[in-house]
């Protein structure tokens, strides 16, 4: 048997907060939902851990989307982190709108821990959307290219 | 006007007010002029200027100065008041042992602009009412203000000072038409594709010098995130395209919300790349998002990026834009 190695497959990374989105992935998993393998979740204490660092340097890394998800706004354990990363993320993703780079490789979502099918739906979906873009070539580090 | 400012400052250091004086000092050339801290009359009389030349913005210079013992006299121009009062908010610069001397300023001349209208042999300048003279080997031409002023000073949005002890010349008003975000609207309402392409343009004749960090008086960390190995992209000259865009991202993303445009990185840029369209693409979102703020303004206000609103815009708000 071959393996078809033509077809692109994106690489995301997702940043899940430990206290919700992380908790809902595992729900998806534990409900057998499908989502593609090519998210690869990075847990973090609290969306506002996310530095706009970690986006870029998730790109420069060889990323095709990155996709950032906390508590609903309200809900964050820390009580107020995920609204600061929301108004960062906001500036950070105008920016990089504004530099040229396309707008729909980065995306904050808020996925509750009792909502497995959500995190599901939101991977299908990026994934998709991600896979029609094709390869981030605008943002990516020549040297980190395999 | 220097003559003024110069026996004020002789003033103060000789009755023991203040011990030390930031202000501009001539260089080898009329248009070379360095920031310089002063410690004695004979010094100032010597050395001190005040021409229009004397774009540099001094505030930044105060986070190391003002730790000294006794006080240290600054002269602020407008701009240059905004990011020491942003510095005092910040506690970065104690304000008591700052002695703050406003001085009236009506535009500084960029010496590559008087150099583009064709006026070579440069040695001396002087300005009067929105006239400069420029004194060349050649004879002296004049030469409008408006048309060679720094591009900080073209969008000027004030006139006035922020905070200041004492005032020499006029205090001026705030600019009512200054368009500071047309630019801005203007890159927005391109293709991707085509701002991508500019900002390759602009962005891939950086030498990484960091002359933009350096010289920002917001950019005040005594560690520095490039500084650091680990960041990824530490080195001085940029390896990659990627290194150019991230570094520019960051360094505007640190500053965003506590920038005050005072123009200083487009400034001292040596490859011309205009920084400050960075910076005020961050205000223009944060005033269009979160309310109209300018840093340094008030003493009392919280920076936008250290607070927040329940009904504050979702990220996919950038997604929407441009869709009618």
């Amino acid at each position: 048997m071959q393996v078809n190695n033509t077809e692109f497959k994106p690489k995301i990374v997702a940043f899940c907060c430990n206290w919700c989105s992380y908790a809902g992935a595992d729900l998806a998993g534990t409900n057998r939902l499908q989502y593609p393998a090519d998210v690869k979740i990075i847990r973090v204490p609290c969306s506002c851990r996310v530095n706009p660092i970690f986006i870029l340097r998730a790109f420069q890394r060889g990323a095709d989307g990155v996709i950032l998800c906390g508590c609903h706004p309200g809900d964050c354990h820390y009580t107020t982190g995920n609204y600061y990363a929301r108004r960062r993320m906001t500036l950070l993703f105008s920016m990089l709108d504004y530099l040229g780079i396309e707008k729909e490789r980065t995306r904050v979502e808020w996925v509750s821990a009792a909502e497995g099918a959500k995190f599901a739906a939101t991977m299908n979906e990026f994934v998709q959307t991600v896979t029609k873009l094709g390869r981030n070539r605008k943002l990516e580090d020549l040297r980190c290219r395999k | 006007m220097q003559e003024i400012m110069k026996k004020r400052a002789s003033e103060l250091l000789l009755d023991g007010t203040v011990s030390r004086v930031i202000g501009w000092k001539a260089g080898d050339f009329v248009y070379d002029i360095t920031p310089a801290v002063f410690e004695s009359a004979e010094e100032i009389e010597k050395d001190f200027v005040y021409t229009a030349f004397c774009g540099a913005n001094l505030s930044k210079y105060l986070v190391k100065e003002s730790k000294k013992p006794g006080k240290t006299l600054v002269f602020l121009k407008p701009c240059d008041s905004y990011s020491f009062a942003q510095l005092v908010k910040e506690h970065r610069v104690n304000r008591d042992s700052v002695y703050a001397v406003a001085v009236e300023c009506r535009g500084k001349a960029d010496v590559d602009k008087i150099r583009d209208c064709g006026v070579k042999g440069i040695c001396g300048i002087s300005e009067e009412n929105g006239t400069l003279t420029v004194d060349t080997v050649y004879g002296d031409k004049t030469l409008p203000l408006s048309e060679v002023m720094l591009e900080k000073c073209a969008s000027c949005k004030t006139r006035k000072h922020a905070v200041y002890d004492e005032l020499l010349g006029e205090e001026g008003e705030e600019v009512a038409d200054c368009d500071r975000f047309g630019k801005v609207r203007e890159l927005e309402s391109m293709t991707p594709e085509e701002r991508y392409e500019f900002w390759r343009g602009e962005l891939s004749r950086c030498i990484r010098c960091n002359a933009c960090r350096n010289v920002c008086p917001a950019c005040t960390c005594e560690k520095c995130v490039f500084d650091n190995d680990n960041s990824g992209i530490a080195q001085k000259a940029a390896a990659d395209s990627f290194e150019e865009n991230m570094f520019h991202i960051i360094r505007a993303f640190h500053v965003a919300g506590r920038c005050t445009d005072c123009g200083e990185c487009t400034r001292v840029c040596p490859q011309k790349i205009p920084l400050h369209l960075l910076n005020r693409k961050f205000i223009k979102d944060i005033n269009e998002l979160y309310g109209d703020y300018q840093a340094g303004a008030d003493p009392d206000t919280r920076p936008p990026l250290t607070d927040f609103r329940t009904t504050d815009a979702e990220p996919s708000i950038v997604y929407r834009r441009g869709e009618k």
